[in-house]
């Protein structure tokens, strides 16, 4: 079979991740929706990477995981500090750029 | 090239992971899921001749990335129960639609592609990716680096409370806890017997009566405490039995 | 002299700019400065006439260049002055009847606190007026021409404290402003024919103009001059102008304001010389008002508004003169200037008895004031004889003429305009007479607290003067066509022709009507008791009474159309043109509004957003490659 099914999983995996972002009110869950879509671009990229036949599609997805990391470490603080402010982690509550 | 029923598993594993994460309602069983849905990722990659990728994904994603949201989780609230009901006209249904139509468009890219799988991959093994991070991509790692510092110094900024009132010092502490009515000496320890020392004992006071308030609420109310009347008439048994006259009992 | 003759038009001017900077301090002499500068006008086109007499006929004319006016382009106009026969004619009349009506006035508005204000207006009106008839394009003669009309509409309202006498102020106005639309119209044409709107140039290139051109502009210059001299279909306005004071009825509206229409035709004989179906509108126009005006005049009591038709009628024969062409224009003129005398006397007499008689001017009222009264008696009899037509004096001279030359032609045209001309005559007989009847004679039929008496001397000189040019100037200038001879350089040689009933029998039949007019009011007025109330009218002397319905007519034909037009328009103005740029910026307001619900403050819409966004791009971009 083929790698490239392997991109075509990552393709749906992305989409779910997206709907997650969007459905979902709970700031946490929607955040690992993100995480999703960064772990489905990292199958794409080391599927491809066994396709051409080098290491540099692994290269990236290393990359990527480490930035991944970095973000979700900034982003929970940021959680975490909305949270003492507000006692929710509803993505509704905060409106006040309503126009 | 890849067995196929590595690749039917992954996917469907994969894919029912990913829809909890649309559809649980507990978020603790969103992020079980999210572990599932990792785990199978890191399959992926071993299958795909990145066994290193593979490990990392375990040890990265699922052991510390996936440990602070749920950390997190816990903070914040663990036992939330969400409700699935949308409070946004229309963005269920668009959502929905969006998200089948980012998968369609992508889709229709990818088929469009004419792919030659190379025959003999390069070796995805640590020396072989250790070789590239450190030869042509060492700026990056660098780079790298100083993000992860950011991070986290970044996380320590974010999360900082500054200090509005000075601390409150033990004696300050004391102090408001006897103004209470607190009492002010220590509350008393469960109680020792020969043959039981567990948590859930009362104590005896000198007339021989358990002590209520040494045994904690929690046991008591789950009903798991120890009767101490049993120990504190074993012990005169004992005793007598010992030849201790009546009055030291 | 003929050159310093801008001073003509200057002296007045300042005085008026002077008596109306000068304020209350100067109302004690202000109106001898106006009397001066009237005076100072008379002496400079007394001066201008005589330079003129001593040169031979074929140079009298001096052309008199003030500055370059306007310098555009293809458009270059240069303000002149054209001191010739038929200019120089117009400036001693309008001077000299002018200054006698200066000293009248000093007496007659003796009593009114704006006295200075009313001399100032009046100088401002020669100012304009001289300017009119001197100048030497039409352009300028355009700027004298709202001149007079901006001067007679301060002057008929001038005690506009009565909200009637504003309202004919401006209805005065408005009628002017209609025929003004011809004389601009006129001009435009002129300048595209031409390329010029001097005399010189329009006059002197008129006969190599197409005719349907030079009718255009006829006709166009006759719809000005009948709106300024009160010929049918603008006369609505005459008759209510007597609202101003009655020196200014004599000087305006008798003598020169409303004559400056015949100065037009006149002066652009060259144009009509082209168009003779302009100018047989011109002579229909003319034969239309006479008629008119003599009918109305039968039935009005007021006696200024009798001699206002009056007046709207004599100057139906002017146009009708000179809508004959050549053999009229002579006399057209020559009528004008004796009408001038001896209508501006009777207004000033009439004006004599109404000071005497307290400001009434019900003629109902009066009767037997010939004894009371002797001076204006007598002005104003002799007045009465000129407009008869009653040899030697002045109008049967001028009028007896027009006749005559009104039955010269083929086909319907001698019949038609004579017979009307000499039924004109026979009417204005009978209506003068009653006029003068009810006035002076019978018994008197005053109110209890009337005590008339003659009018002081300021008031009884200018009226004698007056009352001696209505009596002899007609023969003096009818003497050996001496004023033919006079004007012939400028309408032409004076043809003679003969008309189809020969000259005695028509001074005969003109004689007999004069007779059975005066007899006839003789025997209803004067052998008969006037009634104080008017006895109910007959339908004739209704429709005549209700000036044949002209302001009904007006509203219907014009106003009440035009009316409708205006809200039309207004409201497609509100409607449409505001409406659009309302509704657009409405629009602009609601799309706003609109947008504003894709600002919720919730991040999962901004998100919702942001992935169509993605989506969209992506399809395009995949769709397009």
């Amino acid at each position: 079979m083929s790698p490239i099914n392997f991109v075509y999983l990552a393709a749906v995996l992305f989409a779910i991740g997206a709907a997650t972002v969007l459905v979902r009110r709970n700031a946490i869950i929607a955040f690992m929706g993100v995480e999703l879509m960064l772990n489905a671009a990292n199958l794409a990229l080391v599927s491809f990477s066994r396709i051409q036949g080098n290491v540099h599609g692994q290269i990236m997805a290393f990359f990527v995981m480490v930035v991944a990391a970095a973000e979700v470490v900034v982003g929970l603080a940021i959680i975490i500090a909305v949270f003492r402010a507000r006692q929710t982690i509803s993505l509704d509550d905060p409106a006040e750029l309503k126009g | 090239m890849i067995s196929p029923v590595l690749f039917w598993t992954v996917a469907i594993l994969t894919v029912v992971a990913s829809l909890a994460l649309l559809f649980a309602r507990k978020p603790v069983h969103v992020a079980v899921a999210v572990i599932t849905a990792m785990v199978g990722l890191a399959a992926a990659y071993v299958g795909l001749e990145a066994p290193f990728l593979g490990i990392v994904q375990i040890v990265v994603y699922t052991g510390a990335v996936m440990m602070l949201f749920v950390f997190v989780l816990m903070l914040v609230g663990v036992d939330q129960r969400e409700s699935l009901k949308e409070t946004i006209a229309g963005q269920k249904w668009m959502a929905f639609a969006l998200a089948i139509g980012l998968g369609a468009l992508l889709v229709s890219v990818i088929s469009r592609l004419k792919v030659s799988v190379a025959g003999n991959p390069a070796s995805g093994e640590p020396e072989a990716i250790a070789h590239q991070l450190f030869g042509p991509y060492v700026l990056v790692v660098e780079t790298l680096g100083f993000l992860l510092v950011t991070a986290a110094v970044g996380a320590l900024v974010l999360t900082h409370v500054p200090r509005l009132f000075p601390k409150r010092t033990q004696k300050e502490v004391q102090a408001a806890r006897i103004q209470a009515g607190a009492n002010p000496v220590n509350k008393t320890f469960p109680g020792v017997y020969a043959r039981h020392n567990a948590l859930d004992a009362a104590a005896l006071d000198p007339d021989g009566e358990p002590i209520e308030e040494s045994v904690q609420r929690v046991l008591k109310i789950r009903q798991q405490t120890v009767d101490t009347i049993q120990f504190r008439d074993e012990t005169r048994h004992r005793r007598r039995e010992l030849g201790a006259k009546e009055e030291d009992q | 002299m003929l050159s310093v003759s801008w001073l003509l038009i200057a002296i007045p001017l300042a005085s008026f700019f002077v008596l109306m900077v000068a304020g209350r301090r100067a109302d004690a002499w202000g109106h001898w400065v106006g009397v001066a500068a009237s005076t100072a006008s008379a002496v400079v086109g007394i001066g201008a006439f005589f330079a003129l007499v001593g040169r031979d006929a074929s140079e009298r004319f001096e052309a008199v260049h003030l500055f370059t006016w306007i310098n555009g382009g293809d458009l270059k106009v240069d303000a002149g002055l054209l001191l010739d026969p038929l200019s120089i004619t117009f400036v001693l009349l309008i001077t000299i009847v002018g200054t006698l009506i200066h000293i009248y006035s000093v007496a007659y508005m003796a009593h009114d606190a704006r006295r200075r204000i009313f001399f100032a207006y009046l100088n401002l009106f020669i100012a304009a007026m001289l300017l009119l008839v001197t100048a030497d394009s039409f352009l300028l003669l355009f700027v004298g021409w709202e001149g007079v009309g901006v001067a007679s509409y301060l002057l008929i309202g001038f005690w506009n404290h009565r909200p009637a006498y504003a309202t004919a102020a401006n209805k005065a106005f408005v009628a002017n402003r209609v025929g003004d639309v011809g004389l601009i119209v006129a001009m435009g044409l002129m300048f595209a024919q031409f390329g010029s709107v001097g005399f010189a140039e329009v006059l002197g290139g008129a006969s190599g103009a197409s005719t349907a051109m030079l009718t255009a502009i006829g006709l166009m210059l006759l719809l000005a001059a009948t709106g300024k001299s009160a010929q049918f279909p603008l006369q609505s306005w005459l008759g209510d102008a007597m609202a101003g004071p009655t020196p200014v009825s004599a000087l305006i509206h008798a003598a020169t304001m409303v004559t400056a229409g015949v100065y037009l035709v006149v002066r652009a004989g060259a144009i009509y010389e082209g168009a003779p179906n302009a100018r047989l509108v011109v002579a229909i126009v003319g034969a239309i008002t006479l008629l008119l005006g003599a009918l109305i005049g039968t039935a009005k009591d007021d006696i200024k508004k009798a001699l206002a038709a009056s007046t709207m009628s004599q100057i139906g024969y002017m146009m009708l003169a000179a809508g004959l062409g050549p053999i009229g224009y002579a006399f057209a003129i020559f009528h004008l200037v004796t009408h001038g005398f001896f209508k501006a006397g009777m207004f000033l007499g009439a004006g004599s008895v109404m000071h005497g008689m307290d400001d009434q001017v019900d003629m109902r009222r009066f009767g037997a004031l010939r004894s009371a009264m002797v001076i204006t008696w007598v002005t104003f009899g002799l007045g009465w004889l000129a407009i008869l037509g009653v040899p030697p004096f002045s109008g049967f001279w001028s009028k007896d003429k027009i006749i005559e030359a009104a039955f010269v032609g083929d086909g319907w045209q001698p019949w038609v305009f004579g017979l009307s001309a000499l039924i004109g005559a026979g009417v204005t007989a009978f209506y003068m007479s009653r006029l003068f009847f009810m006035t002076f004679h019978g018994k008197a039929r005053w109110t209890d607290d009337q005590h008339p008496h003659e009018s002081p001397l300021l008031m009884t000189v200018p009226m004698m003067v007056l009352a001696v040019g209505s009596a002899f100037l007609g023969l003096f200038l009818a003497v050996g066509n001496r004023f033919q001879n006079w004007l012939a350089p400028v309408v032409g040689e004076h043809e003679h022709a003969e008309p189809v009933l020969s000259v005695p029998v028509l001074t005969t039949a003109t004689l007999v009507l004069v007779v059975l007019g005066v007899g006839l009011a003789y025997l209803m007025y004067l052998r008969r008791s006037v009634p104080i109330e008017p006895p109910p009218p007959s339908l004739a002397v209704l429709v005549a009474r209700n000036d044949f319905f002209q302001d009904s007519v007006n509203r219907a034909a014009f106003q009440t159309p035009g009316t409708h037009v205006t809200r039309t328009l207004v409201y497609a103005d509100a409607a449409i043109v505001d409406g659009a740029v309302n509704k657009q910026a409405t629009a602009i307001a609601s799309f706003g509004q609109a947008s504003r619900t894709l600002q919720s403050g919730k991040v999962r819409s901004y998100a919702l957003i942001m992935l169509a966004g993605v989506v969209v791009l992506g399809a395009i971009l995949v769709m397009g490659s």
